[in-house]
């Protein structure tokens, strides 16, 4: 019982970690991104600064919004909370990674989209129905993508729990799988398209034909824009967090003892740290694309998920 | 008390509402209908959740061949799915009726009420029908009494020629579900189900019975490409009556392939899986891209509907590949994904067409392009259909989501089978089962931000209000039984075990291994989902945000929203359904043929600047132009042809007759 009630603890302390490090990996992709751009860089505690300002300020909201508009920030951020609790950051086996599986995480990101895109449309200017018909139609392409690179690493693991894939991984070793190492193509073409980054939308755009995501939390301030903001920071570093820890998972820890929880957080640290270097470089050498070209980006992706997994059906079980 | 007496009074009460068509005695009509849902509901609880099963012989039909009715866990799973339904219906009706009432004369609903009592009575008796010969009566009660439905607002052309579309085809389908019983009763030696059950088929024969079924209960389903009926038919009727069609009426297929090929000829081939795997992904596929295009709401409802029979397919196809390769549990698996995607979907897809019901009561639009606003003056209507919206886009915590993941589960199983090409493919049905759902949530998105959000389009949204409380009870309720389902999945499963332990002798007793909390289809290890938890810490992020803002934080300001500097907006200015499926039309084009008009007024002059522009576009369904339109035109060219030896003269006529008899008479010497 003892045990439980530390497993829950530690549990509850991970998703306190991890949401409260979110916006410390969004600073530190913005401080490198900038010295790799050669521009002056903000320090790495702004998003922090930013957040506690937008929390204080006041919130003006359009004049013919309605409820839905008022609860779509709540959700968003409740969806994102419970998907960062289920992700096995610094331990694995944790009571948290048992609320769901991979595919109750894609639900999750689906169930913030879907709200999002309906918040866009409410207030019933262009850009808002833009945002949300772009960004709808990108994530239908990106979930089939996002399912089969799922379906090769569950396959390959027989679970779709994060916990259990990991362990799984740890367990066998270091084995060159290219069946692997397709889904982790396939894993982070997506990621790259459904957090919003360049070449698929520009999280720092200022001009309103271009946004993606933007356009629909256009019409977001105060705290509202604030939990928004702080739930897009959360989906990036839950995206990284998937692809660092589910293809390298070494350092994560397996059993909850203090060496092992702190050597936990200084792996998680550097792979994050690192995973974001080269997000970086991808975003410095491309460009963003036109809207339509898009499809093409992900439909590759999804073509990779897909070699992924025949080459685990055909070379790695000798079916 | 005998269960069986409940569904008898289930039966006659559902009868008795159509004496609301007499003028005395008007105001019983729906309180029957109510007593006869609620009867519904409790007898199949009772079959369901005490796994009872009773059989009798009712003193009807023939003198050879009475009829035979038995209640079992299927038939009660069944039962108490169409008895929700038809308690909302009547909740609802009364309210919406005085909307169709208004500009006829009275006894014109008289048909109206007759034909859902029958409807009814027909759907309960399906059920229960326990010989071909009572169930094809009650299948063509049914059938019938829902045309009379359909062409119920016979007024518009289109209705009449959806009914008459309906009508047909759903014939074509009586006539193979005929002809599948007729093959079971040849070796059965007698039309009873229990005759069937015992039958000795050879695996060919079992294939012709099993796909004699598909054929004609995929008609009435709404399988593609036997689905042209549906999304013409289910818009037409009142709303209350698109609820029980779409809801209930299309689930009656799948009960007719669930009991023929599970129960009556019971040696499941996994072949039979594969076809059923692949029609439902393309039924889910198809369904989802042309609801897309739709800008009608009731349409749009109608063709999410194939969708999801197509979802249902695909659980029954895992199911019958896993048992027909001897992996029993995956099978059962299969099995529950698809019963609770039945149930699901008859109740989401009741209130959405309850909700759309609401919207044209108020506003007598259809039109999405039309709409707009109405959350601020159908706040009630608003919340439930947003239920409705979330549930079928399949969200978490809501129950689509639940029997979504129970298949996405069932497919991912799919390591476990020795066929290497079963293997590859059931993770491609599933990724294109990815599509479909984020295409759905799409499609809502657009419905519900279209209809009920943003600035009203036309000036019967403007001045909508708020439907009568019976109507807001019906939706009510089956939002609030959304989301209960949803939430408690461990619950649900557990119920519908008689149900597997009747059909396939297993029951899904992994899923709650680590009790009710924890939903583990097929082990706490693989893969585990706790909707409880979710829900509460969703209600516990709004409850803590909200109050800890509500203390602190300042007041909120309204402004004007963000224009560009250029003055005003105004709802012209919205993106509309036909622009908000414009990415998606462009990426998918070649599903569908697109039909685009321009209609341009411009300034005299080289150079004059168009005054006002009209874009529409109209989908059109390729099955429809490349395999309906051809067999129609065959079989007029056929009909053409025999018809030249109809002269008109009656020297011709007795010659045939003669001829005719003549050769009887040789035939029989």
């Amino acid at each position: 019982m003892d045990n439980q009630l530390i497993a829950w603890l530690l549990a509850a302390a991970q998703t306190a970690l991890f949401v409260g490090a979110a916006p410390l990996l969004a600073g530190w992709t913005k401080r490198v991104k900038c010295h790799m751009q050669n521009r002056a860089a903000p320090a790495v505690w702004q998003p922090y600064r930013d957040l506690a300002k937008l929390f204080r300020k006041e919130l003006v909201i359009a004049e013919n919004a309605s409820w839905l508009f008022r609860a779509t920030p709540y959700v968003v951020f409740s969806a994102m909370l419970l998907a960062a609790a289920a992700i096995p950051l610094v331990a694995v086996d944790l009571p948290t990674g048992a609320i769901a599986d991979v595919i109750v995480l894609v639900g999750f990101f689906a169930l913030a989209r879907f709200f999002t895109a309906l918040a866009g449309m409410d207030i019933g200017t262009a850009f808002g129905g833009m945002g949300a018909s772009r960004e709808m139609t990108i994530a239908a392409l990106a979930e089939p993508a996002m399912l089969m690179a799922v379906f090769t690493l569950s396959m390959t693991a027989a679970s779709t729990n994060l916990s259990a894939a990991m362990g799984y991984v740890l367990d066998t070793g270091l084995v060159l799988r290219p069946s692997f190492l397709f889904a982790l193509l396939g894993i982070a073409m997506v990621a790259v398209a459904e957090t919003g980054r360049i070449p698929v939308d520009n999280p720092a755009t200022h001009l309103e034909l271009t946004m993606i995501h933007e356009a629909m939390v256009l019409e977001y301030s105060g705290r509202h824009l604030a939990l928004i903001e702080w739930a897009g920071q959360i989906k990036l570093m839950i995206y990284a967090v998937l692809v660092v820890n589910i293809f390298w998972p070494w350092g994560i820890a397996r059993e909850f003892t203090m060496e092992a929880l702190g050597l936990g957080v200084a792996a998680a640290a550097a792979k994050l740290m690192l995973a974001m270097v080269i997000l970086v470089v991808w975003e410095t050498v491309l460009a963003k694309m036109r809207i339509f070209r898009v499809p093409e980006f992900l439909g590759f992706a999804f073509v990779l998920s897909l070699l992924g997994m025949l080459t685990h059906v055909v070379l790695e079980t000798g079916g | 008390m005998h269960i069986l007496f409940l569904a008898y009074a289930a039966l006659i009460l559902s009868l008795g509402s159509a004496l609301g068509a007499f003028a005395p005695l008007r105001r019983a009509g729906f309180p029957l209908l109510g007593a006869a849902g609620l009867a519904a509901v409790a007898a199949g609880g009772w079959a369901l959740l005490g796994n009872v099963t009773a059989v009798a012989t009712l003193p009807l039909g023939l003198p050879w061949l009475a009829w035979h009715v038995r209640l079992d866990p299927l038939a009660g799973f069944f039962l108490l799915l169409i008895g929700v339904l038809v308690v909302a219906a009547s909740l609802y009706a009364p309210a919406y009726q005085r909307g169709l009432e208004h500009g006829r004369s009275v006894g014109t609903l008289a048909p109206l009420r007759i034909a859902t009592a029958v409807f009814v009575a027909g759907m309960y008796l399906v059920a229960l029908a326990d010989d071909a010969y009572a169930f094809m009566i009650a299948w063509e009660l049914m059938s019938v009494s829902s045309y009379v439905l359909v062409v119920f607002e016979h007024e518009e052309p289109a209705n009449r020629r959806a009914g008459f579309l309906y009508l047909l085809m759903a014939h074509v389908g009586a006539l193979a579900i005929l002809l599948a019983f007729g093959v079971l009763a040849g070796f059965g030696g007698g039309f009873t189900f229990d005759a069937m059950r015992a039958a000795a088929l050879s695996p060919l024969w079992a294939t012709v019975a099993f796909l004699l079924a598909l054929v004609g209960f995929g008609m009435k389903a709404g399988i593609v490409p036997l689905h042209a009926w549906l999304p013409e038919a289910h818009p037409a009727a009142p709303s209350h009556i698109s609820a029980l069609m779409s809801g209930a009426m299309i689930k009656m297929g799948i009960y007719g392939i669930v009991r023929v090929s599970y129960d009556l000829v019971g040696q499941i081939q996994w072949q039979w899986g594969i076809v059923l795997l692949l029609a439902g992904t393309a039924s889910a596929l198809f369904g989802v891209l042309y609801a897309l295009m739709q800008h009608d709401l009731k349409r749009l409802l109608a063709y999410h509907s194939i969708e999801n029979i197509g979802i249902i397919l695909m659980g029954l196809g895992l199911s019958m590949i896993f048992l027909g390769t001897g992996h029993p549990v995956l099978g059962t698996l299969g099995l529950v994904a698809a019963l609770y995607h039945t149930l699901n979907h008859a109740l989401f897809k009741g209130l959405l067409f309850l909700g759309a019901g609401a919207v044209l009561h108020r506003t007598h639009e259809r039109d999405l392009e039309r709409l707009g606003g109405l959350i601020g003056r159908m706040p009630f209507t608003a919340l439930f259909f947003l239920v409705g919206c979330v549930a079928i886009s399949a969200l978490p915590p809501f129950n689509g989501f639940v029997s979504e993941w129970l298949t996405f589960q069932a497919a991912l199983q799919a390591p476990a089978l020795a066929n290497g090409v079963l293997r590859a493919v059931i993770p491609l049905t599933a990724a294109v089962l990815a599509l479909a759902a984020a295409l759905a949530a799409a499609c809502f998105v657009k419905a519900y931000g279209v209809a009920f959000l943003g600035r009203a389009r036309s000036r019967h949204a403007e001045r909508a209000r708020e439907v009568p409380s019976g109507m807001l009870w019906a939706m009510g309720l089956l939002a609030g039984l959304c989301l209960l389902l949803g939430v408690l999945p461990t619950l649900v499963i557990e119920a519908l075990s008689p149900v597997t332990h009747l059909l396939v002798g297993q029951s899904l007793s992994s899923a709650s291994a680590r009790g009710w909390l924890w939903l583990t289809p097929v082990s706490p290890q693989v893969a585990s989902y706790s909707a409880p938890f979710v829900a509460v810490a969703i209600a516990v992020v709004y409850g803590v945000g909200y109050w800890y803002f509500k203390r602190r934080a300042k007041p909120v300001r309204r402004a004007y929203a963000w224009d560009c500097g250029f003055g005003a907006l105004n709802a012209r200015m919205q993106y509309t359904s036909t622009a908000f499926s414009q990415p998606i039309r462009r990426v998918f084009a070649p599903a569908w043929k697109l039909e685009e008009h321009v209609e341009a007024a411009r300034e005299p002059g080289v150079l004059g600047r168009a005054r006002s522009l009209h874009y529409r576009v109209h989908a059109l369904d390729w099955t429809w132009l490349k395999g309906y339109v051809p067999i129609g035109a065959l079989v007029l060219a056929a009909a053409r042809r025999i018809g030249r030896i109809q002269t008109g003269s009656i020297h011709t006529y007795l010659v045939y007759s003669f001829v005719t008899l003549l050769l009887f008479l040789w035939i029989i010497s």
